[in-house]
């Protein structure tokens, strides 16, 4: 098997695998790094996110509220030791990525410009326009070029981890031009792979959003943590599940009902105003309005269409120049795909699954339980989401989480040798022969698109905004059925170059452990929180029992093993988490006990 | 999209190429007939192909909303986004799909743009400060005016519809071509970057601006409006300013 020798590897090069390159190459440029995608890096996922980033800079914001509002969004449920680093250190990434280039949208006098989010008490979302997420990708990947030491392995697909002498020292890929092995051996490995919101079926995420380095660390027994949260954006495509930025709310879009009625005044985000303010309404945190919409969909007060019940997104009131300028990207969303403009008729919208808040765990340095594997951006779990993510946190979750990968593990690499090669290229043919099993005719009949959609239904149902116990266990009934039903499926293409369909049988291996750690973990959550909320005698918030991580393990055939461990509270207790005018009222009650 | 718009039962024509060089001495194309709906887009018809009809058949997608650039594809003969063209445009009639005119296939409808890549990495495509500055002093001031300088040429996916589009690309492969000259010029008219005269010999070069022979069908294709001829046509004036300029000022022109 050809071998590769590298100082760091990393899996996936959207915004946290690239800028983790970059910490690399600047911390030490003698240490060489292999950078892995099973795409071209500027067509990972980061790409589409829309409304920008989140960093204080105005004077009347503070690190404390962006802290708290974090905080008071994840539902109780971040590690605080975290978010404190995390909004430290925010302003400082989003400010480099600025003099690498980063095209942020400015105010007249030259400045930074920031707009409103969700959950967000202060306006400090950098954004360029709404292709924020673009314009941060490509500012890091041609930045990456730079870097002499960086050796990117585009179009490389991830087909195991090396773990030798009890630490991870390498990542077996397959070039996807060729179908070829090749053993890419690293003294430490970043995981960098993103989410795996493709486990369910209606959402905003590209096709190759399939949770690969979570399925890869959980394998070699590094735990999933809190991954039964799964985040609905509220205001998404119908059909494709395309994603209508929360910036047409920061910028002052309104969501209405079948009656032109402003709905979320009825679920503790009022009272309405005719401006947005902050916090209130449609500047509420994204689990309450989803929430809020499946509500309105069981009154009979939603807006029938061809692919299903809906809410109008209202963004007629900003006009023509200001979406133009503000949300280009929407616009052409809107007049391309739906035969909409924005500036004279709503957008039918309906929540979709958007984001992973947990994954692989890692802790403040970005290290993974495994010695050696570092895990960052939406593949990992480093607390600072809690059970809700905060529009806007995503994406300096992977630049400072990134770099904080980057240079750990150059540290980490520094200080450790690789076992003989011999030794890891041993275990680099057993995974090729794992992974060229799905090739082997002799299996079964089992068609891996069939499963796909089979699994992506069923969590639907399971695990959506809404849970039951019968359903979830539906849900875990099924997803074991359909891994035993895996290991019969047969990939009718046999061939070597450009294989995607035995690539996208892996795929699916790796989504279905995956959603089997979703499911189980919910099933076992046995309250409502941020973005998991059950209807069968748990609705209510159980901190005494559950203000806990849940951790999955890797259970071989079988389902998970579920375990939990600890939120580190460091300044701020759980208090009753209210948006709206409950929630100005919550925060003066809880400041007048606390000075009381 | 309103309820009258779709026929249930309808059905369209989707011709595919097929190229599978283990296997195939030559590329043809094959027909399936696949669902037809007033939205579905070309990219959700190949899928329907590749999840129900045949499962060899091997393209690029990711993002499906025109942002990522995986998808390019020549749609009846015009180098298109598959996520963005919809069947509508076609129907009843039929739809023929082929990879992107002007590079190597790879396989089916896979092409190797293995020279965009290369040609993006030898540009300097990343600022190279002017005046360099610290973390702690903050931002560079950059006013919306300066902004709109470079912002419709940093809009490039590195789609490569305009390679296809491209004739001379297609004559000379050499040729730096639209959207990797758009790119250049995005950092050259970035007000915070210095490095105009790093990349001059590149942009200068017969390969580069002055291999255009202005068809401007570049411009046509782009789905996101980068107008990369302009880049091209405002180079070459910067171009000829340069070579005049040569003889009266030592070190070339300034911006």
């Amino acid at each position: 098997m050809e071998t590769y020798k590298a100082d760091v590897a990393i899996v996936g090069a959207g915004g946290a695998g690239l800028r983790a390159a970059i910490a690399i190459a600047e911390a030490d440029p003698a240490l060489t790094v292999a950078l892995i995608s099973k795409v071209y890096p500027m067509r990972s996922h980061t790409v589409a996110a829309e409304g920008g980033a989140a960093g204080v800079v105005q004077a009347h914001d503070s690190l404390e509220h962006h802290f708290n509002d974090t905080v008071h969004g994840g539902d109780g449920l971040c590690d605080q030791d975290v978010v404190e680093y995390f909004v430290a250190h925010c302003t400082e990434e989003l400010t480099q990525l600025e003099h690498w280039g980063c095209p942020w949208s400015r105010k007249p006098d030259g400045r930074i410009d920031v707009r409103a989010f969700g959950g967000m008490k202060i306006e400090r979302t950098w954004f360029a326009a709404d292709t924020s997420g673009f314009h941060m990708l490509h500012t890091l990947f041609q930045t990456s070029i730079k870097y002499p030491s960086i050796r990117r392995f585009d179009e490389y697909f991830a087909a195991d981890l090396v773990v030798e002498d009890g630490r991870c020292q390498g990542v077996v890929v397959i070039e996807v031009a060729t179908g070829q092995f090749t053993l890419i051996q690293a003294k430490a490995v970043i995981l960098a792979t993103g989410g795996a919101g493709r486990v369910f079926r209606e959402s905003t995420l590209g096709g190759i959003v399939t949770g690969d380095g979570m399925a890869l660390a959980y394998r070699h027994g590094a735990p999933l943590r809190d991954m039964e949260f799964m985040q609905y954006h509220p205001t998404c495509m119908l059909g494709t599940g395309l994603l209508f930025t929360e910036a047409c709310r920061g910028e002052g879009g309104f969501l209405r009902n079948r009656d032109g009625y402003r709905y979320l005044q009825d679920y503790g985000l009022g009272p309405a105003e005719d401006k947005p303010r902050n916090k209130f309404m449609e500047l509420g945190p994204r689990d309450r309005l989803s929430q809020a919409f499946w509500h309105e969909e069981k009154k009979g007060r939603t807006v029938t269409t061809a692919h299903g019940e809906a809410v109008h997104l209202d963004l007629r009131h900003l006009g023509e120049n200001k979406l133009r300028e503000r949300l280009p990207l929407i616009c052409e969303l809107a007049e391309e795909y739906l035969k909409i403009d924005p500036a004279r008729a709503p957008i039918p919208v309906r929540p979709a699954i958007h984001y992973t808040m947990g994954g692989i765990y890692a802790d403040l340095r970005a290290a993974t339980p495994l010695p050696g594997l570092y895990a960052a951006g939406e593949c990992a779990s480093n607390g600072i989401h809690g059970a809700n993510r905060l529009g806007s946190n995503s994406l300096v979750d992977i630049i400072v989480f990134g770099k904080m990968a980057g240079v750990e593990a150059a540290k980490y690499a520094r200080g450790v040798s690789q076992s003989p090669h011999g030794v890891l290229e041993k275990q680099a043919r057993g995974a090729q022969e794992r992974a060229l099993s799905p090739l082997r005719s002799a299996r079964g009949k089992e068609r891996h698109s069939v499963l796909r959609r089979e699994m992506a239904q069923s969590m639907e149902a399971g695990c959506g905004i809404y849970r039951t116990a019968a359903d979830m266990q539906a849900t875990c009934d099924k997803i074991a059925e359909l891994r035993e039903r895996y290991g019969r499926v047969d990939v009718n293409d046999k061939s070597s170059v450009w294989n995607s369909d035995w690539l996208g049988a892996l795929e699916l291996g790796y989504l279905l452990e995956v959603a089997q750690a979703v499911v189980h973990s919910a099933i076992n959550r046995k309250e409502s929180r941020g973005a998991h909320q059950r209807l069968d005698g748990y609705e209510q918030r159980d901190d005494a029992n559950f203000l806990r991580h849940t951790m999955a393990y890797h259970g071989g055939g079988g389902p998970p093993r579920i375990g939990y461990s600890d939120v580190v509270i460091t300044r701020s207790k759980p208090g009753t988490r209210a948006y709206g005018a409950a929630g100005e009222q919550a925060q003066a009650q809880e400041r007048k006990a606390a000075h009381g | 999209m309103a309820e009258g718009d779709r026929s249930p039962g309808a059905s369209i024509e989707v011709e595919v190429l097929r190229y599978r060089p283990e296997q195939d001495s030559e590329p043809f194309y094959q027909s399936f007939t696949v669902p037809y709906a007033e939205d579905l887009s070309v990219l959700q018809a190949l899928q329907h192909i590749k999840d129900d009809l045949d499962s060899t058949l091997s393209f690029r997608w990711s993002c499906r909303m025109a942002i990522c650039g995986s998808c390019g594809l020549m749609i009846n003969g015009i180098p298109k986004l598959g996520c963005r063209t919809f069947l509508r445009e076609y129907y009843p009639g039929r739809v023929r799909v082929g990879p992107l005119n002007h590079f190597p296939i790879e396989r089916d409808l896979v092409v190797d743009i293995e020279d965009f890549v290369g040609k993006l990495e030898k540009i300097h495509p990343y600022i190279i400060p002017r005046e360099p500055r610290t973390l702690d002093q903050g931002e560079y001031l950059q006013t919306p005016r300066q902004l709109q300088r470079y912002l419709q040429f940093s809009n490039c996916i590195n789609c490569t519809l305009c390679y296809a589009a491209c004739p001379q690309y297609g004559l000379d492969p050499a040729f730096l071509g639209p959207g990797i000259t758009a790119l250049l010029h995005r950092y050259n008219a970035d007000s915070r970057d210095g490095g105009q005269a790093k990349r001059a010999a590149i942009m200068h070069a017969e390969d580069g601006v002055w291999g255009c022979t202005a068809v401007s069908y570049c411009s046509e294709v782009c789905p996101k409006a980068v107008d990369p001829a302009n880049a091209i046509n405002q180079n070459k004036m910067a171009s000829a300013m340069d070579y005049f300029l040569r003889f009266v000022k030592p070190g070339g022109a300034r911006k």
